[in-house]
Protein backbone atom coordinates (compact mmCIF):
# COMPACT_ATOMS: atom_id res chain seq x y z
CA UNK A 1 0.00 0.00 0.00
CA UNK A 2 1.44 3.35 -1.00
CA UNK A 3 0.32 5.59 2.13
CA UNK A 4 0.99 8.62 -0.04
CA UNK A 5 -1.47 8.69 -2.52
CA UNK A 6 -4.34 8.01 0.42
CA UNK A 7 -7.14 10.49 1.07
CA UNK A 8 -7.61 11.79 4.08
CA UNK A 9 -10.45 10.27 4.97
CA UNK A 10 -8.60 6.67 3.54
CA UNK A 11 -6.14 7.82 5.90
CA UNK A 12 -8.43 8.37 8.88
CA UNK A 13 -9.82 4.91 7.62
CA UNK A 14 -6.66 3.33 8.22
CA UNK A 15 -5.60 5.31 11.54
CA UNK A 16 -9.08 4.53 12.92
CA UNK A 17 -8.75 0.72 11.98
CA UNK A 18 -5.34 0.21 13.42
CA UNK A 19 -3.66 -0.85 10.52
CA UNK A 20 -1.06 2.08 10.66
CA UNK A 21 -0.12 4.38 12.90
CA UNK A 22 0.60 8.17 13.21
CA UNK A 23 3.99 7.17 14.23
CA UNK A 24 4.37 5.00 10.83
CA UNK A 25 3.17 7.56 8.33
CA UNK A 26 4.87 10.30 9.94
CA UNK A 27 7.81 8.06 8.80
CA UNK A 28 6.81 7.38 5.71
CA UNK A 29 6.87 11.11 4.37
CA UNK A 30 9.88 12.11 6.64
CA UNK A 31 11.72 9.17 4.56
CA UNK A 32 10.28 10.45 1.38
CA UNK A 33 10.99 14.08 2.31
CA UNK A 34 14.53 13.09 2.95
CA UNK A 35 14.74 11.04 -0.40
CA UNK A 36 12.96 13.64 -2.68
CA UNK A 37 12.53 16.32 -1.00
CA UNK A 38 16.30 17.99 -1.88
CA UNK A 39 15.88 17.71 -5.81
CA UNK A 40 12.34 19.98 -5.81
CA UNK A 41 13.85 22.34 -3.11
CA UNK A 42 10.04 22.32 -1.78
CA UNK A 43 11.13 22.71 1.69
CA UNK A 44 12.98 25.75 3.50
CA UNK A 45 12.55 23.61 7.00
CA UNK A 46 12.29 20.05 7.84
CA UNK A 47 10.97 20.11 11.36
CA UNK A 48 11.27 16.14 11.66
CA UNK A 49 11.86 15.43 15.91
CA UNK A 50 8.80 17.82 15.99
CA UNK A 51 7.03 15.79 13.57
CA UNK A 52 7.76 12.58 15.54
CA UNK A 53 6.72 13.54 18.93
CA UNK A 54 3.56 15.22 17.37
CA UNK A 55 2.70 11.82 15.67
CA UNK A 56 3.38 9.88 19.34
CA UNK A 57 0.85 12.53 20.70
CA UNK A 58 -1.56 12.05 18.17
CA UNK A 59 -1.28 8.45 18.31
CA UNK A 60 -1.87 8.31 22.17
CA UNK A 61 -4.89 10.89 21.54
CA UNK A 62 -6.58 8.38 19.58
CA UNK A 63 -5.83 5.31 21.63
CA UNK A 64 -7.64 7.60 24.45
CA UNK A 65 -10.78 7.30 21.83
CA UNK A 66 -10.35 10.31 20.37
CA UNK A 67 -11.87 11.18 16.36
CA UNK A 68 -10.85 13.51 13.89
CA UNK A 69 -10.41 13.89 10.51
CA UNK A 70 -7.15 15.45 10.84
CA UNK A 71 -5.54 13.52 13.79
CA UNK A 72 -2.34 12.04 13.29
CA UNK A 73 -2.51 12.88 9.34
CA UNK A 74 1.09 15.33 8.22
CA UNK A 75 0.85 18.60 6.39
CA UNK A 76 3.10 21.23 5.73
CA UNK A 77 2.84 24.59 6.40
CA UNK A 78 4.10 27.41 4.14
CA UNK A 79 6.42 29.56 5.58
CA UNK A 80 4.42 32.72 5.90
CA UNK A 81 3.05 31.32 8.95
CA UNK A 82 4.55 31.47 12.35
CA UNK A 83 5.50 28.44 13.88
CA UNK A 84 5.92 28.96 18.00
CA UNK A 85 9.83 27.73 18.17
CA UNK A 86 10.58 26.84 14.35
CA UNK A 87 12.34 29.48 11.87
CA UNK A 88 10.24 31.46 9.95
CA UNK A 89 11.04 32.91 6.87
CA UNK A 90 8.75 34.31 4.97
CA UNK A 91 11.28 32.94 2.10
CA UNK A 92 13.63 35.82 2.68
CA UNK A 93 16.92 36.90 3.81
CA UNK A 94 15.18 39.17 6.02
CA UNK A 95 13.77 36.78 7.91
CA UNK A 96 16.51 34.11 7.96
CA UNK A 97 17.12 34.13 11.52
CA UNK A 98 13.83 34.47 12.65
CA UNK A 99 12.19 32.28 14.94
CA UNK A 100 8.54 33.17 15.42
CA UNK A 101 7.46 33.11 19.32
CA UNK A 102 4.18 32.69 18.49
CA UNK A 103 2.04 30.31 16.34
CA UNK A 104 -0.60 31.42 13.44
CA UNK A 105 -4.48 30.52 13.96
CA UNK A 106 -4.29 28.57 11.27
CA UNK A 107 -0.96 26.80 12.73
CA UNK A 108 -2.86 26.86 16.14
CA UNK A 109 -6.32 25.26 14.86
CA UNK A 110 -4.44 22.46 12.87
CA UNK A 111 -2.60 21.69 15.85
CA UNK A 112 -5.42 21.08 18.29
CA UNK A 113 -6.83 18.83 15.44
CA UNK A 114 -4.07 16.66 16.05
CA UNK A 115 -2.18 17.72 12.44
CA UNK A 116 1.67 16.34 11.97
CA UNK A 117 3.70 19.66 11.33
CA UNK A 118 6.73 18.35 9.09
CA UNK A 119 7.98 21.07 7.73
CA UNK A 120 8.12 24.20 6.52
CA UNK A 121 7.51 24.74 2.81
CA UNK A 122 9.32 27.21 -0.11
CA UNK A 123 7.73 30.28 -1.22
CA UNK A 124 8.68 33.63 -2.94
CA UNK A 125 9.82 36.19 -0.99
CA UNK A 126 7.06 37.96 1.12
CA UNK A 127 4.79 35.61 -1.14
CA UNK A 128 5.95 38.16 -4.10
CA UNK A 129 6.16 36.05 -6.97
CA UNK A 130 4.36 33.70 -9.56
CA UNK A 131 6.65 31.25 -9.94
CA UNK A 132 9.07 30.65 -7.03
CA UNK A 133 11.74 31.86 -8.30
CA UNK A 134 11.87 34.86 -5.91
CA UNK A 135 12.76 32.78 -2.99
CA UNK A 136 15.90 33.96 -0.79
CA UNK A 137 16.60 29.94 -1.05
CA UNK A 138 16.39 29.35 -4.67
CA UNK A 139 13.24 27.78 -7.12
CA UNK A 140 10.93 25.03 -6.33
CA UNK A 141 11.25 22.66 -9.02
CA UNK A 142 7.56 21.09 -10.56
CA UNK A 143 7.69 17.52 -9.91
CA UNK A 144 5.61 17.09 -13.60
CA UNK A 145 8.87 18.55 -15.42
CA UNK A 146 11.98 19.42 -12.91
CA UNK A 147 13.30 22.11 -15.84
CA UNK A 148 9.81 23.99 -15.00
CA UNK A 149 8.71 26.44 -12.18
CA UNK A 150 5.45 24.87 -9.65
CA UNK A 151 4.08 28.70 -9.93
CA UNK A 152 3.75 30.80 -6.73
CA UNK A 153 3.74 32.21 -4.46
CA UNK A 154 2.93 29.20 -2.88
CA UNK A 155 5.07 26.67 -4.94
CA UNK A 156 6.88 24.88 -2.33
CA UNK A 157 3.03 23.59 -0.76
CA UNK A 158 1.63 22.72 -4.01
CA UNK A 159 4.77 20.75 -5.31
CA UNK A 160 4.80 18.90 -1.95
CA UNK A 161 1.31 17.91 -2.50
CA UNK A 162 1.83 17.08 -5.65
CA UNK A 163 5.00 14.89 -5.29
CA UNK A 164 3.20 13.14 -2.05
CA UNK A 165 5.69 14.34 0.17
CA UNK A 166 2.73 15.56 2.51
CA UNK A 167 -1.37 14.75 2.63
CA UNK A 168 -1.91 18.21 1.98
CA UNK A 169 -0.14 21.97 2.84
CA UNK A 170 -1.57 25.51 3.46
CA UNK A 171 -0.93 27.78 1.41
CA UNK A 172 -1.44 31.97 1.10
CA UNK A 173 -3.60 33.42 -2.28
CA UNK A 174 -2.95 37.46 -2.51
CA UNK A 175 -3.67 37.23 -6.06
CA UNK A 176 -3.39 33.77 -7.07
CA UNK A 177 -0.52 32.08 -4.99
CA UNK A 178 -2.65 29.16 -4.12
CA UNK A 179 -4.56 28.92 -7.40
CA UNK A 180 -2.04 29.56 -10.03
CA UNK A 181 0.73 26.94 -8.14
CA UNK A 182 -2.22 24.44 -8.02
CA UNK A 183 -3.08 24.34 -11.80
CA UNK A 184 0.35 24.66 -12.26
CA UNK A 185 1.33 21.43 -10.01
CA UNK A 186 -2.47 19.25 -10.53
CA UNK A 187 -3.47 19.62 -7.29
CA UNK A 188 -6.82 20.98 -5.86
CA UNK A 189 -6.32 24.46 -4.54
CA UNK A 190 -8.53 26.48 -2.71
CA UNK A 191 -9.14 30.35 -1.61
CA UNK A 192 -11.48 31.02 0.50
CA UNK A 193 -13.87 34.13 0.99
CA UNK A 194 -11.54 37.01 2.20
CA UNK A 195 -11.41 36.92 6.51
CA UNK A 196 -12.97 33.08 6.83
CA UNK A 197 -9.71 32.52 7.85
CA UNK A 198 -7.54 34.01 10.50
CA UNK A 199 -4.53 36.32 9.10
CA UNK A 200 -3.09 36.49 12.58
CA UNK A 201 0.35 35.44 12.69
CA UNK A 202 0.68 34.99 8.61
CA UNK A 203 2.98 37.30 7.71
CA UNK A 204 1.89 40.71 5.66
CA UNK A 205 2.02 41.48 2.02
CA UNK A 206 -1.13 43.40 1.09
CA UNK A 207 -3.75 43.18 4.41
CA UNK A 208 -6.66 44.30 2.28
CA UNK A 209 -6.31 41.12 -0.40
CA UNK A 210 -4.21 38.15 1.76
CA UNK A 211 -6.24 35.21 2.45
CA UNK A 212 -4.90 31.53 3.51
CA UNK A 213 -6.39 28.21 1.92
CA UNK A 214 -5.52 24.64 1.58
CA UNK A 215 -3.75 22.32 -1.29
CA UNK A 216 -4.85 18.61 -1.11
CA UNK A 217 -5.76 16.27 -3.57
CA UNK A 218 -9.35 16.55 -3.53
CA UNK A 219 -12.00 18.74 -3.10
CA UNK A 220 -13.64 16.57 -0.43
CA UNK A 221 -10.25 16.65 1.26
CA UNK A 222 -9.98 20.56 1.20
CA UNK A 223 -13.45 20.49 2.70
CA UNK A 224 -11.86 18.51 5.99
CA UNK A 225 -9.02 20.50 6.07
CA UNK A 226 -10.79 24.21 6.05
CA UNK A 227 -13.79 23.21 8.25
CA UNK A 228 -10.96 23.15 10.79
CA UNK A 229 -9.00 26.29 9.49
CA UNK A 230 -12.18 28.83 9.06
CA UNK A 231 -13.82 30.61 11.59
CA UNK A 232 -14.00 34.00 13.87
CA UNK A 233 -10.68 35.36 15.47
CA UNK A 234 -10.94 38.30 17.08
CA UNK A 235 -7.04 38.82 16.91
CA UNK A 236 -7.68 39.49 13.35
CA UNK A 237 -9.39 42.86 12.65
CA UNK A 238 -11.16 41.88 9.38
CA UNK A 239 -11.86 38.54 10.81
CA UNK A 240 -15.68 37.72 10.13
CA UNK A 241 -17.99 36.73 12.61
CA UNK A 242 -20.15 33.84 10.96
CA UNK A 243 -20.47 30.16 11.74
CA UNK A 244 -18.92 27.94 9.44
CA UNK A 245 -20.87 25.21 7.68
CA UNK A 246 -20.19 21.71 7.62
CA UNK A 247 -18.36 22.18 4.32
CA UNK A 248 -17.35 17.80 4.42
CA UNK A 249 -21.20 17.18 5.25
CA UNK A 250 -22.60 19.07 2.41
CA UNK A 251 -20.20 17.90 -0.36
CA UNK A 252 -22.34 15.47 -1.55
CA UNK A 253 -25.23 17.58 -3.31
CA UNK A 254 -26.29 17.08 -6.67
CA UNK A 255 -25.35 19.83 -9.22
CA UNK A 256 -28.15 19.74 -10.89
CA UNK A 257 -30.22 23.35 -11.10
CA UNK A 258 -26.50 24.96 -10.83
CA UNK A 259 -26.27 28.27 -13.14
CA UNK A 260 -22.79 28.39 -14.24
CA UNK A 261 -21.41 31.58 -15.87
CA UNK A 262 -18.99 31.13 -18.68
CA UNK A 263 -17.04 34.85 -18.17
CA UNK A 264 -16.18 35.65 -21.54
CA UNK A 265 -13.17 37.93 -20.29
CA UNK A 266 -11.50 34.60 -18.75
CA UNK A 267 -10.96 33.47 -22.13
CA UNK A 268 -9.58 36.63 -23.70
CA UNK A 269 -5.38 35.26 -24.58
CA UNK A 270 -6.18 32.06 -23.05
CA UNK A 271 -3.99 29.14 -24.93
CA UNK A 272 -6.12 27.11 -27.55
CA UNK A 273 -5.12 23.79 -26.02
CA UNK A 274 -6.07 24.95 -22.21
CA UNK A 275 -9.40 26.45 -23.50
CA UNK A 276 -10.39 22.98 -25.00
CA UNK A 277 -9.35 21.14 -21.90
CA UNK A 278 -11.46 24.14 -19.84
CA UNK A 279 -14.58 23.57 -22.16
CA UNK A 280 -14.87 20.13 -21.90
CA UNK A 281 -14.60 20.73 -18.10
CA UNK A 282 -17.84 22.54 -18.63
CA UNK A 283 -18.95 19.94 -20.11
CA UNK A 284 -18.81 17.94 -17.62
CA UNK A 285 -20.30 20.28 -15.28
CA UNK A 286 -23.34 20.14 -17.56
CA UNK A 287 -23.47 16.76 -17.54
CA UNK A 288 -24.02 16.61 -13.83
CA UNK A 289 -26.80 19.09 -14.51
CA UNK A 290 -25.66 22.81 -14.75
CA UNK A 291 -26.74 25.13 -17.23
CA UNK A 292 -24.80 27.94 -18.42
CA UNK A 293 -24.79 31.14 -19.68
CA UNK A 294 -22.47 33.40 -21.13
CA UNK A 295 -21.75 36.89 -18.85
CA UNK A 296 -19.39 39.77 -19.33
CA UNK A 297 -17.11 41.73 -16.51
CA UNK A 298 -16.15 44.65 -19.19
CA UNK A 299 -13.31 45.86 -16.47
CA UNK A 300 -11.87 42.50 -15.68
CA UNK A 301 -8.88 42.88 -18.20
CA UNK A 302 -7.97 46.11 -15.32
CA UNK A 303 -7.86 43.62 -12.72
CA UNK A 304 -4.04 43.49 -13.10
CA UNK A 305 -3.22 47.28 -13.25
CA UNK A 306 -5.43 47.39 -10.09
CA UNK A 307 -3.75 44.70 -8.19
CA UNK A 308 -0.10 46.17 -9.02
CA UNK A 309 -1.19 49.78 -7.81
CA UNK A 310 -2.90 47.87 -4.28
CA UNK A 311 -1.06 45.30 -3.53
CA UNK A 312 2.62 47.25 -3.96
CA UNK A 313 1.14 50.16 -1.99
CA UNK A 314 0.10 47.81 0.76
CA UNK A 315 3.35 45.51 0.79
CA UNK A 316 5.62 48.83 0.77
CA UNK A 317 3.62 49.63 3.93
CA UNK A 318 3.48 46.35 5.57
CA UNK A 319 6.87 45.67 4.76
CA UNK A 320 8.62 49.12 6.41
CA UNK A 321 8.42 46.96 9.69
CA UNK A 322 11.24 45.00 8.50
CA UNK A 323 13.75 48.12 10.29
CA UNK A 324 17.13 46.22 11.13
CA UNK A 325 15.93 47.09 15.15
CA UNK A 326 13.47 44.42 16.57
CA UNK A 327 13.78 41.53 14.68
CA UNK A 328 14.99 40.17 11.00
CA UNK A 329 18.64 40.92 9.21
CA UNK A 330 20.98 43.84 10.74
CA UNK A 331 23.75 44.85 8.10
CA UNK A 332 27.32 44.49 10.38
CA UNK A 333 28.44 48.10 11.38
CA UNK A 334 25.58 51.01 10.43
CA UNK A 335 27.29 54.31 10.71
CA UNK A 336 24.02 55.98 11.94
CA UNK A 337 20.30 55.25 12.18
CA UNK A 338 19.50 55.80 8.26
CA UNK A 339 22.37 53.74 7.13
CA UNK A 340 21.49 50.89 9.53
CA UNK A 341 17.63 51.25 7.91
CA UNK A 342 18.54 51.41 4.33
CA UNK A 343 21.57 48.47 4.22
CA UNK A 344 19.88 46.51 6.37
CA UNK A 345 16.43 46.67 3.87
CA UNK A 346 18.65 46.75 0.90
CA UNK A 347 20.38 43.87 2.25
CA UNK A 348 17.99 41.61 3.48
CA UNK A 349 15.10 42.52 0.60
CA UNK A 350 15.24 40.65 -3.16
CA UNK A 351 15.20 42.25 -6.23
CA UNK A 352 11.50 41.54 -6.90
CA UNK A 353 10.38 42.74 -2.74
CA UNK A 354 12.56 46.13 -3.57
CA UNK A 355 10.53 46.39 -6.75
CA UNK A 356 7.06 46.10 -5.08
CA UNK A 357 8.12 48.47 -1.94
CA UNK A 358 9.15 51.17 -4.70
CA UNK A 359 6.31 50.81 -6.52
CA UNK A 360 4.47 50.82 -3.64
CA UNK A 361 6.25 53.68 -2.35
CA UNK A 362 5.85 55.72 -5.57
CA UNK A 363 1.80 55.69 -6.17
CA UNK A 364 1.38 56.72 -2.44
CA UNK A 365 3.47 59.44 -2.73
CA UNK A 366 2.86 62.99 -2.31
CA UNK A 367 1.25 64.13 -6.06
CA UNK A 368 0.69 60.72 -7.09
CA UNK A 369 -1.69 59.18 -4.65
CA UNK A 370 -5.13 60.36 -5.83
CA UNK A 371 -3.86 59.59 -9.57
CA UNK A 372 -2.74 56.24 -8.68
CA UNK A 373 -3.80 54.81 -5.08
CA UNK A 374 -7.13 56.16 -5.22
CA UNK A 375 -7.93 55.36 -8.93
CA UNK A 376 -7.16 51.89 -8.37
CA UNK A 377 -9.31 51.85 -5.30
CA UNK A 378 -12.76 53.12 -7.45
CA UNK A 379 -11.62 50.39 -10.66
CA UNK A 380 -11.82 48.08 -7.66
CA UNK A 381 -14.99 48.91 -6.73
CA UNK A 382 -16.19 48.48 -10.41
CA UNK A 383 -14.76 45.21 -10.27
CA UNK A 384 -16.31 44.05 -7.24
CA UNK A 385 -19.89 45.90 -8.40
CA UNK A 386 -19.71 43.92 -11.51
CA UNK A 387 -19.03 40.44 -9.93
CA UNK A 388 -21.74 41.34 -7.63
CA UNK A 389 -24.54 41.93 -10.68
CA UNK A 390 -22.62 38.63 -12.16
CA UNK A 391 -23.75 36.52 -9.40
CA UNK A 392 -27.30 37.80 -9.39
CA UNK A 393 -28.06 35.34 -12.46
CA UNK A 394 -24.97 32.49 -11.71
CA UNK A 395 -24.21 30.72 -8.73
CA UNK A 396 -20.37 30.45 -9.74
CA UNK A 397 -18.29 31.83 -12.92
CA UNK A 398 -15.89 28.82 -14.03
CA UNK A 399 -12.82 29.40 -16.23
CA UNK A 400 -9.23 29.05 -16.57
CA UNK A 401 -6.77 28.97 -13.96
CA UNK A 402 -3.32 30.29 -16.22
CA UNK A 403 -3.10 31.72 -19.64
CA UNK A 404 -0.91 28.58 -19.95
CA UNK A 405 0.99 25.58 -18.44
CA UNK A 406 3.88 25.75 -16.30
CA UNK A 407 6.87 27.49 -17.80
CA UNK A 408 10.19 26.80 -17.94
CA UNK A 409 12.37 27.82 -15.05
CA UNK A 410 14.39 31.39 -15.71
CA UNK A 411 11.62 32.44 -18.67
CA UNK A 412 10.19 35.09 -17.30
CA UNK A 413 12.23 36.46 -14.69
CA UNK A 414 13.56 40.01 -16.44
CA UNK A 415 10.32 40.76 -17.39
CA UNK A 416 7.88 41.38 -14.40
CA UNK A 417 4.77 42.05 -16.41
CA UNK A 418 5.03 39.11 -18.25
CA UNK A 419 5.43 37.46 -14.83
CA UNK A 420 2.61 39.24 -13.53
CA UNK A 421 0.25 38.20 -16.07
CA UNK A 422 0.10 35.04 -14.99
CA UNK A 423 -2.07 35.93 -12.27
CA UNK A 424 -4.57 37.50 -14.96
CA UNK A 425 -8.03 34.84 -14.01
CA UNK A 426 -6.83 34.77 -10.60
CA UNK A 427 -6.60 38.09 -9.52
CA UNK A 428 -10.11 39.45 -9.76
CA UNK A 429 -11.41 37.35 -7.10
CA UNK A 430 -8.74 38.89 -4.37
CA UNK A 431 -9.70 42.45 -5.64
CA UNK A 432 -13.64 41.27 -4.64
CA UNK A 433 -12.98 38.85 -1.72
CA UNK A 434 -14.30 36.02 -3.37
CA UNK A 435 -13.85 32.62 -2.28
CA UNK A 436 -12.69 30.92 -5.52
CA UNK A 437 -10.73 27.19 -6.39
CA UNK A 438 -8.55 25.50 -9.15
CA UNK A 439 -9.14 21.90 -9.87
CA UNK A 440 -7.19 19.74 -12.43
CA UNK A 441 -8.93 19.36 -15.36
CA UNK A 442 -6.41 17.94 -18.03
CA UNK A 443 -2.76 17.71 -19.53
CA UNK A 444 -1.09 19.85 -22.47
CA UNK A 445 2.68 18.46 -23.28
CA UNK A 446 2.52 16.45 -19.82
CA UNK A 447 1.70 19.31 -18.03
CA UNK A 448 -1.43 19.81 -15.21
CA UNK A 449 -4.12 22.21 -16.79
CA UNK A 450 -6.67 23.85 -13.87
CA UNK A 451 -9.74 24.71 -14.10
CA UNK A 452 -10.98 27.73 -11.97
CA UNK A 453 -14.44 28.55 -10.14
CA UNK A 454 -15.66 31.66 -8.40
CA UNK A 455 -18.43 31.98 -5.99
CA UNK A 456 -19.74 34.67 -4.30
CA UNK A 457 -18.96 35.80 -0.86
CA UNK A 458 -19.24 32.51 1.57
CA UNK A 459 -20.36 30.15 -0.99
CA UNK A 460 -17.40 28.02 -0.31
CA UNK A 461 -19.89 25.32 0.39
CA UNK A 462 -21.04 25.94 -3.25
CA UNK A 463 -17.70 25.61 -5.23
CA UNK A 464 -16.90 22.73 -2.85
CA UNK A 465 -19.92 20.96 -4.01
CA UNK A 466 -19.44 21.77 -7.94
CA UNK A 467 -15.39 20.74 -7.41
CA UNK A 468 -16.23 17.59 -5.47
CA UNK A 469 -19.10 16.71 -8.32
CA UNK A 470 -16.19 17.20 -10.94
CA UNK A 471 -14.23 15.11 -9.15
CA UNK A 472 -16.79 12.44 -9.03
CA UNK A 473 -17.18 11.79 -13.05
CA UNK A 474 -13.42 12.85 -13.66
CA UNK A 475 -9.69 11.35 -12.81
CA UNK A 476 -7.56 14.19 -13.58
CA UNK A 477 -6.73 14.82 -9.64
CA UNK A 478 -5.76 11.10 -8.95
CA UNK A 479 -2.87 11.65 -11.88
CA UNK A 480 0.49 11.65 -9.50
CA UNK A 481 3.98 12.85 -11.33
CA UNK A 482 5.11 9.15 -12.52
CA UNK A 483 8.95 10.34 -10.76
CA UNK A 484 6.78 10.42 -7.71
CA UNK A 485 3.73 7.80 -8.22
CA UNK B 1 6.16 58.28 -18.52
CA UNK B 2 9.14 57.40 -18.18
CA UNK B 3 10.71 57.54 -14.28
CA UNK B 4 14.30 59.17 -13.88
CA UNK B 5 17.37 57.94 -12.12
CA UNK B 6 17.14 61.03 -10.12
CA UNK B 7 13.30 59.72 -9.22
CA UNK B 8 14.31 55.89 -8.39
CA UNK B 9 17.16 57.56 -6.03
CA UNK B 10 13.74 59.69 -4.25
CA UNK B 11 11.45 56.93 -4.03
CA UNK B 12 14.75 54.52 -2.87
CA UNK B 13 15.38 57.09 0.00
CA UNK B 14 12.02 57.42 0.93
CA UNK B 15 11.36 53.26 1.41
CA UNK B 16 14.81 53.36 2.94
CA UNK B 17 15.87 50.90 1.00
CA UNK B 18 20.00 51.38 0.02
CA UNK B 19 19.89 50.43 -3.88
CA UNK B 20 23.46 50.03 -5.57
CA UNK B 21 24.36 51.72 -8.97
CA UNK B 22 23.20 48.74 -11.33
CA UNK B 23 20.42 47.92 -9.81
CA UNK B 24 19.37 51.29 -10.00
CA UNK B 25 19.71 51.32 -13.74
CA UNK B 26 17.75 48.01 -14.08
CA UNK B 27 14.83 49.44 -11.63
CA UNK B 28 14.16 52.84 -13.56
CA UNK B 29 13.77 50.47 -16.78
CA UNK B 30 11.72 48.17 -14.31
CA UNK B 31 9.46 50.66 -12.58
CA UNK B 32 8.78 53.32 -15.55
CA UNK B 33 6.93 49.91 -17.53
CA UNK B 34 5.02 48.96 -14.55
CA UNK B 35 4.11 52.66 -14.34
CA UNK B 36 3.13 52.88 -17.68
CA UNK B 37 1.05 49.39 -17.39
CA UNK B 38 -0.60 50.97 -14.49
CA UNK B 39 -1.14 54.03 -16.12
CA UNK B 40 -3.82 52.38 -18.18
CA UNK B 41 -6.38 52.99 -15.16
CA UNK B 42 -6.55 56.56 -16.08
CA UNK B 43 -8.48 56.37 -18.83
CA UNK B 44 -11.66 54.70 -17.06
CA UNK B 45 -14.22 56.90 -15.84
CA UNK B 46 -14.90 56.55 -12.08
CA UNK B 47 -17.11 59.67 -11.98
CA UNK B 48 -18.87 59.26 -8.40
CA UNK B 49 -17.26 55.79 -7.82
CA UNK B 50 -16.31 55.56 -4.10
CA UNK B 51 -13.16 54.11 -3.72
CA UNK B 52 -13.65 50.25 -2.05
CA UNK B 53 -12.16 50.52 1.86
CA UNK B 54 -13.54 47.00 2.22
CA UNK B 55 -13.34 44.02 -0.05
CA UNK B 56 -16.83 42.64 1.97
CA UNK B 57 -20.18 44.90 1.93
CA UNK B 58 -20.70 46.95 5.05
CA UNK B 59 -17.76 45.25 7.07
CA UNK B 60 -16.26 48.04 9.20
CA UNK B 61 -13.27 47.24 11.14
CA UNK B 62 -14.10 46.15 14.89
CA UNK B 63 -13.44 47.72 17.99
CA UNK B 64 -12.84 46.21 21.32
CA UNK B 65 -12.66 47.81 24.43
CA UNK B 66 -9.57 49.42 25.84
CA UNK B 67 -8.40 46.82 28.03
CA UNK B 68 -5.11 45.40 28.46
CA UNK B 69 -4.75 42.08 27.09
CA UNK B 70 -1.33 41.88 26.54
CA UNK B 71 1.26 40.24 29.20
CA UNK B 72 4.82 41.47 29.30
CA UNK B 73 6.82 38.73 26.94
CA UNK B 74 9.59 41.44 26.31
CA UNK B 75 12.44 38.64 26.72
CA UNK B 76 10.82 35.91 24.38
CA UNK B 77 10.40 38.51 22.21
CA UNK B 78 13.52 40.29 21.69
CA UNK B 79 15.46 36.88 21.20
CA UNK B 80 14.89 37.69 17.55
CA UNK B 81 16.40 41.37 18.16
CA UNK B 82 20.13 41.54 16.66
CA UNK B 83 21.03 43.57 20.04
CA UNK B 84 19.51 44.32 23.34
CA UNK B 85 20.80 46.03 26.16
CA UNK B 86 18.70 45.91 29.81
CA UNK B 87 15.78 44.89 27.85
CA UNK B 88 16.20 47.83 25.24
CA UNK B 89 17.03 47.39 21.58
CA UNK B 90 20.18 49.17 21.10
CA UNK B 91 20.41 51.49 17.57
CA UNK B 92 23.48 53.58 16.21
CA UNK B 93 24.09 56.82 18.58
CA UNK B 94 20.96 59.51 17.23
CA UNK B 95 21.18 62.31 19.47
CA UNK B 96 25.30 63.91 19.58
Amino acid sequence: MTLHTQTLAELRQLLDGGKVSSAELTEHFLERLARVGPELNALITLTADQARAQARAADRRRAAGEKGPLLGIPLIHKDIFCTEGVKTSCGSRMLDNFVSPYDATVVSRLKAAGAIMLGKSNMDEFAMGSSNETSFYGPVKNPWDLTRVPGGSSGGSAAAVAAGLCVYATGTDTGGSIRQPAALCGVTGFKPTYGRVSRYGMIAFASSLDQAGVFAHSAADVAQVLGVMAGFDERDSTSVDAPVPDYAAGLAAPLKGLTIGLLREFFDGLEPRNAALVQAGIDELRKLGATTREVSLPHLPLSVPTYYVVAPAECSSNLSRYDGVRFGHRCDNPKDLLDLYERSRGEGFGTEVKRRIMTGTYVLSAGYYDAYYLKAQQVRQLITDEFRRAFQSVDVLVGPTTPTPAFAIGAKVDDPITMYLNDIYTIGANLAGLPAISVPCGFVDDLPVGLQLVGPHFAEGRLLQAAHGFQQVTDWHRRRPPAYA
Amino acid sequence: MSLTRQDLDKIAHLARLQITAAESERYVSSLSSIVDFVAELGKVDTQGVAPMAHPLVGQVQRLREDAITETDQHERYQRNAPQVQAALYVVPRVIE
